[in-house]
């Protein structure tokens, strides 16, 4: 048997996966991890055992990552990045997808982004979804529908914005 | 064969459909060239987003996280901080005449967000008197403190009373109320004396360590209530427990 530290280091790798997708800077990503972890320990003992271990720590991210997001929209100056600053190594095939990628995530509003990252990425199902970002089902699936659709029209080009004719 | 919709579109690239409405999906594809490439692009997001991001997965840990998952127990970290408060009370009086350490209200807060730390993970001994021994338990603190404590009664904020502890702040006792709600949300108020004649404060947000904390003076006592919830929650409480100790 897992003593709790154990259960939930075995649970870092796939927070600090989620985490870099979602915010697109590893530094920030590792902070958003470490004020995860640091919450689950002080409310672990609130954790239901037998309940899922990963969404709640997914939940708690979560959490955190809206808080952060306030705290920001509070101090203009340290604004979310224009685009994200993921290292692709150049030789890297399909690197120019993936830079198309990055941009598109970063331009994606966060409530999007996090659950076309959730079932796209950490493949949680839609109603571990809902649970985590205390949302209805509903709104998971229309997030979902949106946040996609977006993606690949500023993947594909579409401009998401009318553009003046000129002629 | 019933619309397809988005949403359909959606869980057929989540593979979330069961076989009868996956070929009614696929049946649609062949003929939906638009809905076709709907999926192929979301397929290829997937794709990309597993590329991009799974090498985080194998990356060795940085020390800090690390650490952070092999915290020392909640007792290990009370004892430290007692550490520190004995480490500033030596300081304190040694600096006698230079600056009174403990009379901000920034010690208050910070005291109370490590009380609330230490203490709210406790399943066994959350408290030290139980709210069943109110009336002992708030004679006794206030007997400790030198000044008529009273707990609050949170319960048309959904908290209900738990119990209580004395706690040794940095020159004398002060104490820690513990309440909970029906989802095992808990929060703490602590309690400490204040000099006399300090004003009387109005509310103050803090956050540490995931603690929001709301904390003023009032009447000789200052008063720190902590808790994990959002602020605005937070602040909720505090008003009720503001009108409750000002009738």
């Amino acid at each position: 048997m897992l003593d709790s530290d154990q259960q939930i280091e075995t649970h870092i790798p796939r927070l600090r996966r989620y985490a870099r997708a979602l915010t697109g800077d590893g530094v920030r990503a590792d902070d958003l991890v470490q004020d995860t972890l640091e919450r689950a320990w002080s409310k672990f003992a609130l954790w239901r055992r037998g309940s899922d271990l990963r969404a709640w720590l997914f939940s708690i991210m979560h959490n955190v990552f809206v808080n952060q997001l306030d705290a920001r929209a509070r101090r203009p100056e340290e604004a979310l990045p224009e685009a994200f600053d993921i290292p692709v190594a150049p030789a890297q095939e399909r690197a120019l997808e993936i830079r198309d990628l990055c941009a598109a995530l970063a331009q994606l509003p966060p409530e999007y982004r996090e659950v076309l990252l959730l079932v796209g990425l950490e493949e949680l199902q839609y109603e571990e979804v809902a649970k985590v970002l205390g949302v209805p089902l509903g709104t998971v699936m229309s997030r979902l529908s949106r946040g996609r659709e977006r993606l690949r029209n500023i993947m594909s080009g579409t401009p998401q914005t009318t553009l003046r004719r000129v002629k | 064969m019933s619309t397809i919709t988005d949403q359909d579109l959606n869980a057929y690239v989540d593979r979330r459909l069961d076989a009868a409405r996956r070929a009614e999906v696929e049946a649609f594809l062949s003929t939906h060239p638009q809905a076709a490439q709907k999926v192929a692009a979301y397929r290829k997001q997937n794709e990309l987003l597993h590329t991009l991001f799974d090498p985080a997965l194998d990356e060795p840990l940085p020390a800090a996280l690390r650490h952070t998952a092999r915290p020392r127990p909640q007792w290990q970290r009370y004892a430290a901080m007692l550490g520190t408060l004995a480490v500033g009370i030596s300081l304190g009086y040694l600096g006698r005449g230079v600056a009174t350490p403990s009379a901000s209200p920034l010690a208050l807060y910070k005291q109370a967000v490590f009380a609330h730390v230490a203490f709210v993970p406790e399943v066994l001994h959350p408290v030290e008197v139980s709210a069943q021994q109110e009336t002992h338990l708030v004679n006794w603190l206030s007997k400790r403190l030198g000044g008529t404590v009273r707990a609050p009664h949170l319960s048309t904020a959904g908290f209900e009373l738990m119990g209580g502890r004395l706690l040794p702040d940095d020159t004398q006792p002060a104490a820690q109320f513990m309440y909970q709600d029906n989802r095992g949300q808990r929060l703490t108020l602590y309690v400490k004396r204040e000099p006399k004649n300090d004003p009387a404060t109005a509310f103050r947000f803090a956050q540490q360590d995931g603690v929001s904390v709301f904390y003023w003076v009032d009447h000789d006592f200052g008063y720190a209530l902590s808790g994990e919830l959002p602020k605005a929650e937070l602040l909720r409480v505090a008003e009720v427990v503001y009108k409750q100790l000002n009738p």
